[in-house]
């Protein structure tokens, strides 16, 4: 069991020392950034807004983790929240239920997570170009819907998804962290997640020994759709409306940045939910820390991007086959010290 | 036929076919001052898309454009609001930027192995990052040089102008042409495109050819980037989002494989034309909202994927029993 948890703390600390830097650094910069408070039954502070904010990004990236483990991207994920955002402002104003709405909103999200897949798994094309299709219409998908306004309801129940709270924490956080664990468990403690990643590694070889692969591709755009959709749901809950436009703009490539940082190669195979999850909110707290350390919020991007650029030329082949090349001197050298001993 | 001649019929003869009927609605459309506008209004958006061919016959892809178009017109605006450098050697400084910009990025992208989907990406945040730290405005360029350019344009019979930046697309389309299918490097990039490590045997210098892709990609968005500054009379950050994704889509729906090696610069331009005859429709017919473009170019984008699919699904079974 301890064996266990230290490869889970192994595997999770580069994110989690990267995490802990920024936080740090923010905190030098802003005193009062780890304070926390408790009122009218909820937690307020600085840490809580950050993963109160990152929830979208982190809902993404847990779809998107899965959907990368097997090689693909989803560059429609984005234009998935706007729709699903947009199909449930309409469905609540249009009279419907709450759950009714939420069951039409996830479906929804799921329909196009299985367009992708068809795409992907059956018509066999590229990823990239699969979602592509839907990330260019999607938009204007979703304006179709919204009627090219920006659709507001008052359903009180629907924006207690957004801007709610239950048990000291706001209702996203609760929803990321219940849907990310049920996730994870579902992938780690069957064997889905090992066959996700033999797809990611040898489609055809895992083909032959008999993986399902079409299922479990289509399985995992589903799921990246179903995490578009609550991702759009709880984005228009919190500003009480639809906007087809800018609901989600970008958010696919905050999504795909997370799993990078996390540590999950864009060539497939082994993945870490949990990482993702932890690739995600570093962004979030990237972002609320420039905010709050009063650096002009122009910097954003380019802070952004040299991080992005230190990560990844970190991951890139040829400076980790010198790390191992220098791991393997060291490992080589100490029985030879033995024996002269 | 040849099946690599396709992809390019095929976009030519739907091309014919939506223009006849649109002109069959409206009879308008013919005439020579639309089809003018259709040049300067496509303008920036093809020249860019005339590098990202290049990227996508070499089997890469260039998220940066976007942001370097913006980039761009910031860079202008800025330098022609404070200092007194004539535009013209502001352009020859900012295609300087742009073209080094885009051969980091193909260095990065071969020295390092990295997806070129990444490190563009990364590049589309540092250039709007740029250009959001110049400015955060929208700065009007009122330098008078930029009147006299506007006022440049070929007078077609029938009152239609070729304007200055209209031409320059289609100059820019020639040469693209040229290069591609007249030069060492134009055979480079698509043997690239056909597998980088069957290419490495037959001799192309690979690393030399990406390097050379991407800074061509980012000549071309910074020059596209000027076009966008003649065309607006402005330099804002938060322009041109999102013109990378239209440049891809132009690409592909011009016949061009998005897995690489196989494609015309030509069929690009249908691609722009296509994209640009759509919007012009909605805009004559006027009841349809704007959304339209999106789900009709979506749905484009899928029929030529679908297209490409079939072709060579076709191509390779005719190999087999041959």
């Amino acid at each position: 069991m301890t064996a266990i948890l230290k490869g889970y703390a192994l595997r999770l600390l580069p994110q989690i020392i990267a995490l802990a830097a920024i936080l740090l650094m923010v905190s030098f910069v802003f005193p009062g950034f780890f304070r926390l408070e408790i009122q009218n039954g909820r937690l307020y502070g600085s840490l809580i807004d950050i993963l109160n904010r990152g929830a979208p990004v982190v809902l993404l990236a847990i779809g998107m983790t899965v959907v990368i483990a097997t090689k693909g991207i989803d560059l429609s994920v984005g234009a998935v929240m706007a729709i699903c955002g947009a199909v449930a402002a309409s469905s609540i104003t249009s009279g419907h239920s709450l759950a009714m709405t939420l069951v039409i909103t996830l479906g929804t999200g799921i329909l196009c997570g299985l367009w992708n897949g068809v795409l992907v798994a059956l018509l066999d094309i590229q990823p990239i170009i699969a979602t592509l299709v839907l990330m260019v219409a999607g938009r204007g998908i979703a304006q179709l819907v919204t009627e090219g306004a920006i659709l507001t309801f008052n359903d009180p129940g629907l924006i207690f998804l957004g801007s709610g709270s239950f048990a000291w924490l706001p209702l996203p956080v609760i929803i990321w962290l219940v849907f990310g664990i049920l996730v994870a468990l579902i992938v780690r403690k069957t064997a889905l997640g090992m066959l996700i990643e033999a797809i990611g590694i040898n489609r055809q070889a895992s083909t032959l020994s008999g993986v399902l692969t079409p299922v479990l591709l289509i399985a995992a755009y589903m799921l990246s759709g179903l995490c578009a959709a609550i991702a759009g749901t709880i984005a228009a809950a919190d500003i009480k409306g639809a906007d087809a436009n800018n609901a989600g703009l970008w958010l696919e490539l905050d999504a795909i940045l997370a799993v990078v940082i996390g540590g999950t190669s864009l060539l497939g195979g082994r993945f870490s939910i949990a990482a993702s999850v932890l690739g995600a909110i570093i962004i979030q707290s990237i972002n609320t820390g420039i905010l709050l350390s009063g650096f002009p919020p122009e910097f954003n991007l380019i802070i952004k991007a040299a991080i992005i650029v230190f990560i990844l030329v970190l991951q890139s082949p040829p400076v980790r086959n010198a790390f191992t090349f220098v791991a393997l001197l060291r490992t080589s050298r100490k029985p030879t010290e033995r024996q002269a001993r | 036929m040849k099946p690599k001649y396709l992809p390019l019929t095929a976009t030519i003869v739907i091309f014919v076919l939506s223009y006849a009927l649109c002109a069959a609605q409206y009879p308008n459309i013919l005439s020579t001052r639309v089809i003018g506008n259709l040049l300067t209004d496509n303008a920036f958006l093809g020249i860019a898309a005339v590098g990202m061919t290049f990227v996508i016959l070499s089997g890469g892809i260039d998220l940066s454009i976007g942001s370097v178009i913006a980039f761009t017109g910031v860079f202008l605006a800025v330098v022609l609001d404070n200092t007194a450098i004539h535009p013209l050697a502001a352009f020859a400084m900012v295609l300087l930027i742009t073209t080094l910009f885009g051969a980091v990025m193909g260095a990065i992208i071969h020295y390092l192995e990295m997806p070129a989907f990444i490190v563009t990406l990364a590049g589309m945040f540092l250039a709007r990052g740029m250009a959001f730290v110049l400015s955060i405005d929208s700065i009007a360029i009122k330098h008078p040089f930029y009147g006299t350019m506007k006022g440049l344009y070929y007078k077609l019979p029938g009152g239609g102008r070729i304007t200055l930046i209209g031409g320059l697309m289609l100059l820019v389309f020639a040469i693209g042409i040229l290069i591609a299918h007249r030069t060492r490097f134009g055979t480079d990039v698509y043997a690239l495109g056909g597998g980088t490590t069957t290419a490495k045997l037959m001799g192309v210098p690979v690393g030399r050819t990406t390097i050379l892709i991407y800074a061509l990609s980012g000549l071309l968005a910074g020059l596209s980037g000027i076009v966008f500054s003649l065309y607006t009379s402005a330099g804002y950050s938060l322009a041109a989002v999102g013109v990378e994704l239209d440049a891809i889509t132009a690409v592909v729906i011009g016949g061009t494989l998005l897995t690489g090696g196989s494609g015309f610069v030509a069929g690009t331009f249908i691609g722009i034309l296509i994209q640009g005859l759509i919007q012009t429709y909605i805009t004559f017919d006027g009841s349809l909202s704007s959304w339209w473009t999106k789900i009709l170019i979506g749905l484009l984008l899928f029929v030529f994927i679908l297209m490409q699919k079939g072709i060579v699904y076709v191509s390779r079974s005719e190999r087999r029993h041959a």
